[in-house]
């Protein structure tokens, strides 16, 4: 019968109609902004840098290495390195980045920067509404900006976040126990020292 | 799969490397149109030059160039790694499969090994992807048959749970920079594979509505059938590939010649056209689909643990050996290779993009040539070309 | 690649020059694993050479899979010649010349070429690929090369490509004309030594040294070119 395909065609179409009100699987469409979609942990967005405890600026991560803004492909992330230093979490003199520019115009979510850092200073956000009505200086975001607590960062990536933290926590134990070796060391030796004076200094009241 | 009745158009072409000169009829003037580059129809932006005789297309010339953002120059300024995220947006449809390509160019070139479970990870994303583009694809030819969009919308929805694995694995729904030079960046998690598996389970019932709307529709058929037919040894000579060239008849895909990665252990029949038109192809996309959840539940059943990552492999500071290397697989659009030469530093010396949807338009002019002018936007729509990676 | 049935390249290069008397073919090795290695073809020659290898019944190469185009631009060499000059020297107060061998240090300009690649595979037998490479004579004013379209129509719009980009001018193609950038363009962007106009960028961005060329660009023409949007 000339029409039988169409009407096949028309069955299905009618079936999905009627199905969108009974069933989720068929109704697909969210309405955005009242509802919205779970968000997926593993999203990426645009990077953040993270800082450890409560400063932004004693706390970041970042040391200036400037590897993420040599290897990002479309050259979107501006470092100045400071000329001083301060101590990082495990207590060694780093330099930080006096200024730490991203222009998210330019940026392609790619997260190669992520990849590279060795030390888990910069991250991938997941926030994605970030329009502006300034499309040039709007769209430049600095380290103040792009500033994030640990905090932060273990609530939106928490898989990630446990096995940084693993990660730096085991540093911490292993840096805080070369240093008590060091302490340990340089103490028995003063005291071996001390010994030493006493045994070969004149006792008080000997002598003349 | 013809309703009788409807008469097969001949194909003109009898010397199949020339087109032939189809002469005006009458003394009318010939009308020249420019299509594009702002068209719904052209897939991007993209521009034809016909001319048309009433409503007979007389000479074709397609225009190109305007998506080009020089990706190859863009590539030889910048690390092997950082040209990665740059290959998801040739073919942004398929990121993961341009991704396979360009990493297997660059193992070719250095011999690194990819461990198996990434392997099996690659096929599973290949092929998923290979759904999706297809499952588009058919809804966008639909589309522009004048289906406002329903069919369209059926594919989305599935193409929706597929993007929602891609991004739970790679972290982006589309430019999803995932493999790396001897592996993957990521493992999946025995959570993500369930959620795969789920997802695989109702990919043949989509499959089967799909194909039960559109497959013995009349109005598809009489504007399909018989239309821009592209004989076999035409379309070999003229370099096409993929879903196109297997319409022709041809049996001729990369993944059982080459059998690159491990597609070798996976049971799945290669379908092929008898007819050589806009139908046979349109049906190729749709039992390719149906091989791909083939080859998704072998491979979702066998995959082995262990690493996803070659060991010896480095981020920062790859430098191959001087040489070169050709490496090429069979993309959703067709035989997508990368062409390296390396001089030794970090940066390639020369990087080529072997671009399946400029290939494939190359035989655009002998198939619209004598037809009308609503046949050439079906017969390009057939086609199926990303102007991303057309102009890259 | 799976290359059974498929002659290895010295075999490929002896049957050539057998089918085409004096076609200059020369293998080019290739260091990477990937063991691609490739036939360098006199262009005089490779028009039939190309028919050769498609009609030939072994190697069926029907297939033409990609056409690239390379860019390998002058290069300074220094090299050390020993010459024998008349040399004068002082022994015993008494000047002497002699002739003696001396180093030199002479600089000299390699020209450059360009160079096209070609992918062959075959579908009727299912191998490849099979590489071949032609040079032109220099980068100037002898870039012309046969083209392969007639034998192969895939080579249509790549060789396009390789004009538009690069400069190589084909004899013998149907269609020569630029293909991704606009008619009246000049240059060839895929040069390694191509300089970008001025003004390419209209936006301002961060990147401050792009900014400051399309400042002084405009200052310099005097023109109202729109600077982002209004």
């Amino acid at each position: 019968m000339l029409g039988e395909g169409i009407l096949k065609g028309l069955a299905e179409t009618a079936k999905n109609f009627a199905g969108s009100f009974f069933s989720a699987e068929r109704l697909t469409t969210v309405q955005y902004p009242e509802d919205r979609i779970a968000p997926i942990e593993a999203a990426r967005v645009f990077p953040i840098l993270i800082y450890d405890g409560l400063d932004w600026e004693a706390g970041l991560r970042c040391v200036a290495c400037q590897i993420c803004e040599k290897e990002c492909p479309p050259k979107c992330i501006f470092i100045e390195k400071s000329k001083d230093k301060k101590p990082d979490a495990l207590g060694k003199q780093q330099f930080y980045p006096a200024e730490f520019d991203i222009d998210i115009s330019v940026c392609m979510s790619c997260q190669i920067c992520v990849e590279v850092c060795p030390f888990e200073a910069i991250k991938m956000d997941t926030v994605y509404e970030l329009s502006t009505e300034d499309r040039f200086q709007g769209l430049l975001l600095d380290r103040r900006q792009l500033a994030r607590p640990n905090r932060y960062f273990q609530q939106i990536h928490p898989t990630d976040a446990g096995v940084v933290d693993a990660r730096l926590a085991a540093d911490k134990v292993k840096s805080d126990a070369k240093a008590k070796a060091a302490v340990d060391a340089t103490a028995a030796k003063a005291a071996a020292a001390a010994a030493l004076q006493s045994v070969t200094a004149p006792k008080p009241g000997e002598g003349n | 799969m013809t309703t009788p009745g409807l008469a097969r158009r001949k194909s003109k072409l009898d010397d199949w490397n020339r087109p032939p000169v189809i002469l005006p009829s009458g003394d009318g003037e010939l009308l020249e149109v420019a299509m594009g580059p702002h068209h719904p129809s052209t897939h991007g932006v993209f521009r034809m030059d016909v001319a048309l005789d009433g409503e007979r297309v007389i000479r074709l010339k397609p225009v190109f160039g305007y998506l080009h953002r020089n990706h190859e120059k863009i590539a030889e300024g910048i690390s092997y790694l950082g040209s990665m995220p740059y290959t998801d947006r040739l073919d942004y449809i398929c990121p993961l499969t341009n991704n396979w390509a360009y990493a297997l160019a660059v193992e070719k070139l250095t011999g690194q090994e990819v461990p198996e479970r990434a392997e099996y990870l690659r096929v599973i994303l290949g092929e998923l992807t290979r759904i999706q583009n297809h499952a588009s694809s058919i809804g966008f030819l639909i589309q522009e048959m004048g289906a406002s969009g329903t069919p369209l919308m059926y594919a989305f929805r599935e193409r929706e749970k597929i993007l929602d694995l891609f991004e739970a694995l790679t972290g982006a729904r589309m430019m999803c920079n995932y493999m790396r030079f001897g592996g993957c960046r990521v493992d999946a998690t025995p959570a993500w594979l369930d959620a795969t598996r789920k997802v695989v389970v109702g990919l043949p019932a989509f499959v089967d509505e799909f194909e039960q709307l559109l497959r013995s529709n009349e109005i598809l058929m009489a504007r399909t059938q018989g239309v821009g037919i592209l004989p076999p040894q035409l379309a070999v000579n003229a370099g096409v590939t993929g879903p196109m060239l297997r319409a022709s008849g041809v049996n001729y895909d990369i993944r059982k010649v080459d059998s690159y990665g491990i597609y070798n252990r996976f049971n799945f029949r290669v379908p092929l056209g008898d007819h050589w038109d806009v139908y046979d192809r349109f049906m190729i996309r749709m039992l390719e689909m149906r091989e791909s959840i083939k080859i998704l539940e072998q491979a979702l059943k066998e995959i082995p643990g262990g690493p996803v990552m070659d060991p010896k492999a480095k981020i920062r500071g790859f430098r191959p050996k001087p040489g070169e290397a050709y490496g090429r697989i069979e993309a959703p659009k067709g035989e997508l290779g990368f062409y390296l030469i390396s001089d030794g530093g970090t940066n390639p010396y020369r990087y080529r993009v072997r671009p399946p949807s400029l290939i494939n338009l190359t035989v655009l002019e002998d198939m619209c040539l004598g037809s009308d002018i609503a046949d050439v936007v079906l017969i390009f729509g057939s086609v199926d070309i990303v102007l991303g990676e057309v102009d890259r | 690649m799976r290359e059974k049935g498929l002659k290895t390249v010295e075999e490929i290069k002896a049957a050539i020059e057998a089918a085409v008397p004096g076609a200059g073919v020369e293998i080019v090795p290739n260091s990477s694993p990937s063991a691609q290695h490739s036939l360098r073809l006199d262009p005089r020659h490779a028009a039939a050479v190309a028919r050769f290898l498609r009609d030939n019944e072994d190697l069926a190469l029907d297939f033409l899979s990609n056409v690239t185009g390379i860019d390998w631009p002058d290069k300074e060499v220094a090299e050390k010649v020993k010459v024998i000059r008349p040399v004068t020297k002082k022994g015993d107060g008494v000047e002497q010349t002699a002739e003696e061998t001396v180093e030199e240090t002479r600089k000299r300009v390699e020209p450059g070429c360009l160079e096209v690649v070609y992918h062959l595979f075959s579908v009727a037998k299912k191998h490849g690929p099979v590489v071949l490479r032609m040079r032109t004579v220099n980068r100037t004013d002898q870039v012309e090369l046969p083209s392969l379209t007639p034998v192969w129509r895939s080579a249509e719009f790549q060789e396009r490509e390789v004009f538009d980009l690069y400069g190589v001018v084909f004899t013998g193609h149907p269609d020569l004309r630029r293909l991704l950038m606009w008619d009246a363009f000049k240059d060839h962007p895929m040069r390694r030594d191509y300089v970008e106009p001025d003004d390419f960028e209209y936006e301002p961005t961060a990147h401050d040294a792009v900014l400051a060329r399309a400042a002084a660009h405009q200052a310099a023409h005097q023109t109202q070119e729109g600077k982002g949007s209004e």
